[in-house]
């Protein structure tokens, strides 16, 4: 994991799109001087979805595709609960409260010549813009992507551009039938390093299928405040007995073979 | 010219926000978004004697309008706060409140006497209704006897003043606000948070790992309110107020409830700058009101409460 200090910002962002590109899966840009804080794919930010105590706290997105350019950012979440179902009401010219960016993204330059990117679900988003990091680095990227079904795969295309991608779903509907270890069982480990993002058993099971290889994973954790304040979502290490991690906050990216889940 | 100052035993406030005790680290994470010499105090984290690793995840679940938490009481220990934490927060010109936790009356005691001998540790929190812990904690906030007892022995090692910091979670608070008064208190800090709980509908499960929680946010203040309105009005001890602060108007309901100081917890995790924001709203929300001071919103509702 990189620790950094980078500046932490609360802005009112202004939403330029927002669209459904999968099965409850939205595809949310925002733009503002917040934007120029990012220093590394796989960091989040922590979104308030209304002026209200209803919902309350604030939801925890990841970044999937930073624009520098035009100070823009996008995002990719599943509506599912009170909160983001709210989001994906939100139209573009829309106000969006932002407070971010949040944590330590992957180490880009840990990657030798070829990594492998393995995601799953809503874990898939952050791994695009790292695509694109490590593609501009000459570091050539294989993708593994998995998802319920053919109605949830999204941005397909996309990593196709930017390396071989194989997609796995669990009913079979499109790809190969299964979960990612599927894929990755039939594919060899010609790589140097893998990232990983997705639900926790995925990371095991990933964890566990290289573990002599260099590998970095993003994990989920329940948060409250977001900045490593409020002990929400703490992990226990391989370190000792007594060591932790804050997943906001030390991550949510760490090393393999660090983060006991 | 707006007075925001209030004058507390140990502790002489700028003004009477103060972020809470669980809500606020040890104040390094709202160091790198503003500067802490803001604010009125700071309610740093519960310390025990040795280090706690605290309850399994998830530790928070979203409830309307409010929060469920189960932390329990995760912290570095005594010596690695009186070592490292305190000596960092001495770059600020802001007074420390202490919060001190344990499962036996010597873990109180020995946290108090060593805690209150740090130089920027002004007052303690005695935190016996932490809701979270299977012992100590609240088993010493629901007893008026224990409660007193506990009192009593951290007054006689601490070199600072010592509010007691009560659970709504009893039947007659005020019982147990005399009993802590009894005991020697010089203070008391009100509310922590509410039992409850949270179920998964698919599963039927508790969404907490701990099962159960401490409720937390707008959700409680009406509680709060109350219960400082009662205890203000029944013991002399001054009261620093909280339970679901979220803007300037919920300080002033608390002033007016009969707080001399208002904590912020819950609302820090929705805006991180809330508490420097309600500092520099606070002048003009007074002035607005007609009052010069601070200090004479204080109980106003009891003057005008009249039944």
């Amino acid at each position: 994991m990189i620790t950094q200090q980078q500046k932490i910002r609360q802005e009112c962002m202004v939403i330029v799109e927002q669209k459904e590109i999968a099965d409850s899966i939205f595809e949310l840009t925002v733009e503002g001087a917040l934007t120029e804080e990012m220093s590394a794919p796989g960091q989040f930010v922590h979104i308030r979805v209304a002026d209200s105590y209803e919902p309350l706290l604030r939801r925890p997105l990841s970044v999937a595709s930073i624009d520098f350019e035009h100070s823009r950012f996008t995002m990719i979440y599943r509506a599912e609960g009170r909160g983001t179902n709210l989001l994906a009401e939100k139209r573009a010219g829309d106000a969006l409260d932002v407070l971010g960016p949040l944590g330590n993204g992957f180490p880009v330059d840990k990657a030798k010549s070829k990594a492998f990117l393995i995601g799953g679900g809503i874990g898939v988003p952050p791994l695009y813009e790292l695509a694109k990091a490590l593609n501009k680095k000459g570091i050539e990227t294989v993708h593994i992507l998995g998802f319920e079904n053919k109605k949830s795969v999204f941005y397909e295309e996309q990593f196709r551009e930017l390396g071989d991608t194989y997609i796995a779903t669990v009913d079979g509907s499109h790809g190969t039938k299964g979960f990612v270890t599927h894929v990755l069982d039939r594919l060899p480990a010609d790589f140097d390093t893998y990232f990983s993002c997705g639900p926790t058993p995925m990371l095991e099971a990933v964890q566990a299928a290289y573990p002599e290889k260099q590998g970095f994973l993003s994990y989920e954790q329940r948060m409250a405040c977001g900045i490593g304040a409020c002990f929400a979502c703490v992990c226990r290490t391989t370190k000792s007995e007594t060591d932790y991690v804050k997943v906001c906050s030390d991550g949510p990216v760490f090393a393999a073979g660090v983060v006991i889940s | 010219m707006i007075d925001t100052t209030v004058s507390l035993p140990g502790l002489e406030l700028k003004n009477p926000i103060i972020p809470s005790s669980g809500c606020f680290g040890f104040g390094k994470e709202y160091a790198r978004l503003y500067d802490l010499s803001q604010l009125g105090a700071i309610m740093v984290k519960s310390t025990t004697v040795e280090p706690r690793l605290g309850n399994p995840t998830p530790r928070v679940a979203e409830t309307a309008s409010g929060m469920l938490n189960a932390i329990g009481l995760q912290n570095p220990g005594l010596q690695k706060v009186m070592e490292e934490e305190l000596p960092w927060l001495e770059q600020y010109d802001v007074p420390i409140i202490a919060n001190v936790a344990g499962t036996t009356t010597e873990d109180y005691v020995e946290v108090a006497k060593a805690i209150s001998q740090a130089p920027n540790v002004h007052a303690l929190e005695i935190n016996i209704s932490c809701p979270n812990v299977k012992e100590g904690g609240i088993t010493f906030g629901t007893d008026p006897a224990i409660a007193q007892q506990l009192t009593q022995a951290v007054k006689a090692v601490s070199r600072v003043p010592v509010y007691i910091k009560l659970s709504p979670n009893v039947t007659d608070i005020v019982s147990i606000a005399k009993a802590v008064e009894a005991g020697g208190a010089d203070g008391l800090t009100m509310i922590n948070t509410l039992l409850g709980m949270r179920l998964d509908p698919k599963t039927g499960r508790p969404v907490i790992a701990n099962m159960t929680g401490g409720l937390s946010g707008p959700a409680v203040k009406p509680v709060a309110l109350r219960m400082v309105y009662e205890v203000s009005q029944q013991t002399s001890l001054p009261i620093i107020g909280m339970g679901g602060v979220s803007n300037v108007d919920d300080v002033i309901d608390f002033l007016s409830a009969g707080a001399s100081a208002v904590a912020v917890g819950t609302a820090n995790f929705v805006n991180p700058f809330i508490c420097p924001e309600i500092v520099n709203q606070l002048p003009e929300k007074l002035q607005e009101l007609g009052y010069d001071k601070v200090e004479e919103l204080v109980g106003r509702s009891h003057r005008l409460c009249v039944r």
